[in-house]
């Protein structure tokens, strides 16, 4: 094993042997780093979750396109054709007849359709677009009432523009929120290590006099600002995940009562590595920092 | 091994702690630095372990011009120095044996290896059945043999002492000087700074003289003249 590994896997053990020795102060400045990051991941993950519900409510982010009354199969091939063509998103065709079958099943429509003397449904194709930008959905619906024997295009776009609005005001808020939680991480993380280099002082001494390099004295505490700082972010994780667990079946009751069917989707694996990451490298920065200004004394 | 030539050293405040100093000391050399408190024995102690800088002159050390070191490369000069300081700078949170390694462990021995050169240069300043114990718990030539066991371990060609006897009833200053005898005769260039002319050793040692920051080399005399000079 060469020297520089060996060092490396040195520091971890020392910073490791740092958290285990003052496992009270330990648990709760990961607490507090832990809480700091819950709050923006939890921002971040509904946003994730709500933006995943609009693709599941009927009508929302998606263009439905009438047919005419007289459009035939040759019609219906011909727009099936164009959405192919044109990459668009998802679509579903949905027949004249299927239509009239949905409205009958709908409480109290099975009468009123009877007494119908033919089908006054057309036949219709329900569009989700891959991009949902409003600019673009009105784009898309603006092509579609061009093409032949399209009677109507249906897209609700103040309500899509008002749900864009209002993911990105989300957005910005989890974003700001994001910024200030990390701040926080930096700050908590530059006072442990001040708290450490002051406690370690005489050590740092004489590490320094019998020929330890900056890296040598450095590592360990940039070590331990990544590894509390990692921590913290797997701490977050499981507080973000308990409160995910408590939500999900009232989330699901209320969604089944709006006619769609979804359930919150927690954290991933990935979505569990990159909050440890984030938590690491702004753990370091906090350590870096601190080490920077508080070393300087015993140079 | 070590030559100092016109070492001046000011510091802000305007005081000269050091004015032309100027010797040469031979590889495996044995040398005092002897002169009252306040003379700049600590000063040239710190200047020779690259702590400080001087203020004008030149000091090499096994060929390395200390004033032309780089901030980054000094570490690795005092790698090869074996430094004792006055308060000794023992960790009293480690025990004896982690107190041994930890230069060892700067310089990235690999861990068996270690472990076997701090327990033999624990055996070699006397204290092999000490290892598990702290520091606070030996006396206080105990506590410099540790230093000079941790100031060894790497194999320093040159040891610089500063003030190793200081607080030590006779017999212990006489111990601690026999360790540093054992090492002078394998080789190593030992300076020893002392301010107390009584702590020389019985055999003539050479003795440079330092006075309100000038060095002069006290003739080769009878020790009981030395001590009388130095005094």
């Amino acid at each position: 094993m060469s020297v520089w590994l060996a060092q490396h896997l040195a520091a971890i053990r020392d910073a490791c042997r740092r958290l285990a020795a003052a496992p009270l102060n330990s648990l709760l400045s990961l607490l507090v780093i832990g809480i700091a990051l819950t709050l923006p991941t939890a921002g971040w993950l509904m946003l994730d979750n709500l933006r995943a519900l609009s693709g599941d409510l009927p009508g929302v982010q998606q263009i439905s396109i009438f047919l005419s009354l007289e459009a035939g199969k040759r019609d219906v091939g011909e727009i099936e054709s164009r959405l192919q063509a044109g990459q668009v998103g998802k679509w579903r065709f949905v027949a004249r007849e299927e239509a009239l079958q949905r409205l009958q099943a709908a409480e109290g429509m099975a009468d009123i359709i009877a007494s119908l003397p033919r089908n006054p449904l057309p036949d219709a194709f329900v569009v989700t677009p891959a991009n949902s930008r409003p600019a673009e959905l009105e784009r898309l619906a603006k092509a579609f009432s061009g093409w032949p024997k399209v009677a109507h295009v249906q897209l609700d776009s103040a309500w899509v523009k008002r749900f864009d609005a209002l993911l990105r005001l989300g957005r910005l808020v989890v974003v700001l929120l994001g910024v200030l939680f990390a701040g926080a991480l930096v700050t908590i993380t530059f006072n442990t290590i001040r708290l450490q280099i002051l406690a370690q002082a005489a050590e740092i001494e004489v590490a320094r006099l019998i020929g330890a390099t900056d890296s040598y004295i450095q590592r360990p505490l940039h070590y331990f600002g990544m590894l509390q700082g990692a921590l913290g972010g797997l701490c977050a994780a499981v507080l973000v995940a308990v409160g995910f667990h408590l939500l999900t079946p009232l989330v699901a009751e209320l969604t089944q009562l709006y006619g769609a069917n979804f359930a919150l989707q927690g954290l991933s694996a990935l979505h569990l590595a990159t909050l440890a990451a984030i938590g690491a490298a702004l753990g370091w920065l906090g350590a870096k920092i601190s080490v920077l200004m508080h070393l300087r004394r015993f140079a | 091994m070590i030559t100092a030539s016109g070492v001046t050293k000011r510091y802000a405040e305007g005081r000269e702690a050091l004015r032309d100093v100027s010797f040469e000391i031979t590889a495996g050399e044995m040398v005092f630095l002897t002169g009252h408190s306040g003379a700049g024995k600590s000063t040239l102690f710190k200047l020779l372990a690259a702590i400080e800088r001087p203020t004008s002159g030149s000091i090499v050390i096994n060929g390395q011009n200390l004033a032309a070191l780089g901030r980054s490369t000094v570490p690795y000069l005092r790698r090869k120095l074996g430094l004792l300081f006055q308060d000794r700078k023992l960790l009293f949170d480690r025990t004896v044996l982690d107190n041994v390694l930890l230069p060892l462990a700067i310089v990235g021995h690999p861990p068996r290896d270690a472990l076997r050169r701090a327990q033999a240069a624990l055996s070699k300043v006397g204290l092999p059945d000490r290892e598990k114990a702290m520091p606070i718990a030996l006396s206080g030539g105990e506590q410099q043999r540790l230093a000079i066991a941790r100031a060894v371990v790497n194999r320093p060609a040159v040891i610089l002492a500063d003030e190793p006897t200081a607080n030590l009833d006779a017999v212990a200053a006489r111990e601690i000087l026999e360790i540093f005898r054992a090492f002078q005769q394998v080789g190593v260039t030992v300076l020893i700074a002392t301010h107390d002319p009584a702590s020389l050793p019985a055999v003539r040692p050479r003795v440079l003289l330092l006075d309100h920051g000038q060095m002069s080399e006290l003739p080769a005399v009878a020790d009981a003249a030395i001590a009388g000079a130095a005094a």
